[in-house]
């Protein structure tokens, strides 16, 4: 343990650990500083001097990043603290776009709250203000520099957290802004569209591409087949929109809500995960039997598969040919569904539900339209389907418990844990080590490839066959295990790799959870208890006992890897220019 | 980089960068002189410039986008013949630089900082250039004008356009 020091905060003793800030001495003793660009692991870099506090010194002191000494004497409230943090949250009131009741953040928004908490009643300053244009041509990314309070938690998170750097603070002073270089929209940079800078961003400066209206659209377009399919991260979430507790599992009501939204099916997107295992399960076995291309990478993150044509487009060859869960499924809607169904592909909409904003950019691929049809048509975040609940004037939290609708209704265990980091990993592990074996093996709860450490790696029997497993989750942690395979040190046969810190429970589509309740609640591991309780609840828990795909295989696909499973469920992948231009323009 | 244009004007300056880089590759907080030897070099660092560094440096664009644009000695821009700078600090501001500003943008068909096509002028807001006393102040390239009002700034331009063409 570390050595502690004794300080006094408001006249109270307190015992906090050698090299803590004041910030976290202060809520040892239960009294509570402001904080406006802080969050914990993430951005602690003292930039918006709304925590300050007088230590003594000849100025006042940002708590956030100000160590604790022996002795120390520290006030944080007083006239002088008082109305310097007034003055700070004034002058940035000053220069924001004040237009609340439009704004998507109006009632989860921190500057709103520290406003009220800061007993802000006028703002005295009423400045110079800069005027920007708002960057809406991304597919999946909506930036609003007027909204933006330069806490740059966005810039940590793109540069730490993600390794992609499609941000920074650029100018100086009164010109200070957070952008891509050269102004340029965020759709002619690196960013993988993963969305994790809008889940922190404190206000409404950063908000998904909302596709809302198309949806409404649709749904009253009589010639229209509407369906739906959700992912398995939404459903542990989702109820967090209606003020139920972190980590509630709302599957059930989750369905009914979307029935009576007007989708005419609710599928469920585990089905296209349960046939990604079927598909990835036979490609990987296939390549180690074959002398194929090892290790074989996860394709299901469309943030991950950005961020590999960007930076690593010499190992694309990697990377499994298998499409994501949610397009899988789309492209059999539109082929086995409408058959079965005797319905025209051409009048079926498919909208999925999705925790992430990077698949709003993967449904626009061109090369995903098996049937000449998109695959999916129009992809919305968690946040999104919440909205038109609300809209609609649906009490999500008297609903009756709903299922899935046939033939896309029934999936495994092994497919809801997609939404945690390791999930895909555990659940290939389930279906191959059974294949590779010819057994039913009861161990099928693969712990160590569990958990929210960044790179988790973990050696299983099959038979003869030592399987070696490696994960990571946030691409600064997919960067290491990238340069390991680039330099030929990684000996591993399959990779998991999600864009998103802890896979897509904490994908850049579902609720945003502010500061106070990230600094104290780790959101990722209570999502993730939620979704493995899904998968114990399930009476199946391996992809390949899933009778639903059984049967689709026998009545359609015949077999996974088969020639029409590779024309409808496989893609294939192109490097990207990191910003791309057209002339040079040097003279 | 990959030059897609007809004119391939840049590959002999672009030897001379990467060498600029070699020089300084590997040492602490090599980016600073960098950029600087970059700038002599082209007289601006343009997004070109600035992603081979970038690519070769091994520092995200982005990052040295944000420190470019955060010291004023370098610029974005090609300076054109004559290099106009309205200053827009306190004292400017207060006696109407702005305005001055916005009539040389009207006047050299400009949307902010920049240059202009046929290269004769280069439009540049500052700080202080610590001539208060004449505020508001403009500078074309070292003549200084004072006390201005926007009313005077076409016949300004026009001699220097005039100048161009007498030579
Ligand atoms: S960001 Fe917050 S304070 Fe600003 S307009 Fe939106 S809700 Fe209001
Ligand atoms: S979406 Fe992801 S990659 Fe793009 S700017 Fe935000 S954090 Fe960076
Ligand atoms: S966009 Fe949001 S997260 Fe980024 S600096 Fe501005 S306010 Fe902070
Ligand atoms: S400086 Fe401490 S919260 Fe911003
Ligand atoms: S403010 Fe313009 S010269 Fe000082």
């Amino acid at each position: 343990m570390s050595k502690m020091v004794t300080l006094t905060i408001d006249g109270i003793e307190v015992k906090a650990p050698e090299g803590s800030t004041v910030l976290e001495a202060a809520k040892l003793a239960n009294i509570k500083i402001p904080t406006l660009c802080y969050l914990k692991g993430i951005n602690e870099i003292g930039a918006c001097r709304i925590c300050v506090v007088d230590v003594g010194a000849k100025n006042l002191q940002a708590a956030c990043v100000y160590p604790v000494a022996e002795g120390m004497k520290v006030i944080t409230n007083s006239p002088k603290v008082r109305e310097a943090r007034r003055v700070t949250l004034e002058l940035i009131l000053s220069n924001h776009d004040r237009k609340c009741l439009t704004c998507v953040r109006n009632e989860n928004c921190e500057l709103q709250n520290l406003a009220k908490e800061l007993h802000v009643d006028d703002i005295r300053f009423e400045g110079k203000t800069n005027e920007y244009t708002i960057d809406d041509f991304s597919d999946s990314i909506v930036r609003d520099p007027n909204k933006c309070i330069l806490c740059r938690r966005c810039v940590s998170v793109c540069k730490n957290i993600q390794t992609v750097s499609a941000i920074e603070t650029n100018e100086r002073g009164f010109d200070t802004i957070v952008a891509s270089p050269f102004n340029m929209s965020l759709k002619d940079t690196p960013c993988v569209n993963c969305g994790q800078c809008i889940n922190v961003c404190p206000v409404g400066a950063l908000r998904e591409k909302d596709n809302i209206d198309r949806v409404w659209k649709a749904l009253a377009d009589p010639d229209l087949h509407v369906v739906v399919q959700t992912a398995p991260a939404v459903r542990v979430a989702i109820g967090e929109e209606f003020g139920l507790p972190i980590g509630t599992r709302c599957t059930g009501k989750m369905v009914a809500a979307l029935k009576r939204l007007g989708f005419d099916k609710v599928f469920d997107t585990n089905t296209g995960a349960d046939l990604t295992i079927m598909e990835e399960g036979t490609e990987l076995i296939e390549r180690i039997k074959n002398g194929g291309k090892l290790p074989l990478i996860t394709s299901c993150s469309p943030g991950w598969i950005k961020f590999i044509e960007h930076n690593y487009p010499d190992l694309l060859d990697h990377l499994s040919t298998c499409k994501s869960p949610q397009i899988m499924l789309g492209a059999i809607i539109k082929s086995y569904y409408a058959k079965k169904m005797g319905i025209d592909p051409a009048k079926i909409f498919v909208v999925s539900v999705m925790p992430c904003t990077a698949k709003k950019f993967e449904v626009k691929r061109p090369e995903l339209s098996a049937t000449g049809y998109p695959d999916v048509d129009v992809s919305i975040t968690t946040r999104e389907a919440a909205r038109m609940i609300k809209e609609a004037g649906i009490d999500f939290n008297s609903l009756p418990d709903e299922h899935f609708d046939d033939p896309m209704g029934d999936a495994t265990g092994a497919a809801v844990i997609f939404g945690a980091t390791g999930g895909v990993m555990e659940a290939a592990l389930r279906t191959v080590v059974d294949l590779l074996t010819g057994k039913d093996n009861e161990d099928i709860e693969y712990k160590a490839v569990r958990g929210l450490d960044g790179i988790k790696v973990a050696e299983v029997k099959a038979g003869d066959l030592t399987l070696r497993a490696a994960v990571a989750h946030g691409l600064a942690n997919a960067r290491k295990i990238m340069d390991q395979i680039r330099e030929g040190k990684a000996d591993y046969h399959f990779v998991e790799i999600m864009a998103c810190p802890g896979g897509c429970i904490n994908g850049g589509g579902q609720p945003i959870q502010p500061a106070k309740v990230r600094n104290e609640i780790d959101v990722c591991a209570e999502r993730a208890k939620a979704i493995y309780s899904e998968d114990e609840n399930n009476p199946i828990r391996k992809s390949h006992k899933n009778e639903k795909i059984k049967k689709l295989y026998e009545e359609f696909l015949e077999k996974p890897g088969s020639r029409k499973a590779h024309e409808l469920l496989h893609t294939h992948y192109h490097q990207r220019e990191n910003y791309p231009e057209e002339c040079c323009g040097i003279v | 980089m990959t030059c897609k244009c007809e004119n391939n004007c840049a590959d002999q300056k672009e030897q001379e960068l990467l060498k600029i880089i070699e020089k300084h590759k590997g040492k602490k907080g090599a980016l600073i002189p960098v950029l600087h030897d970059a700038q002599d070099l082209y007289g601006y660092l343009p997004l070109q410039v600035q992603k081979i560094i970038s690519e070769q440096m091994n520092i995200p664009l982005a990052e040295i986008y944000g420190v470019v644009t955060f010291y004023t000695q370098f610029s974005l821009h090609k300076k054109g013949k004559y290099q106009i700078r309205v200053c827009l600090g306190t004292a400017c501001y207060v006696k109407g630089s702005g305005k001055i500003y916005e009539e040389l943008k009207k006047e050299l068909n400009l949307s902010g900082d920049g240059t202009t096509e046929d290269g004769l002028f280069s439009l540049e807001s500052c700080r202080c250039i610590g001539a208060c006393g004449l505020a508001p102040v403009i500078m074309i390239n070292d003549d200084v004008y004072g006390e201005l009002t926007p009313a005077d700034i076409p016949e300004i331009i026009k001699k220097y356009r005039d100048r161009k063409q007498g030579q």
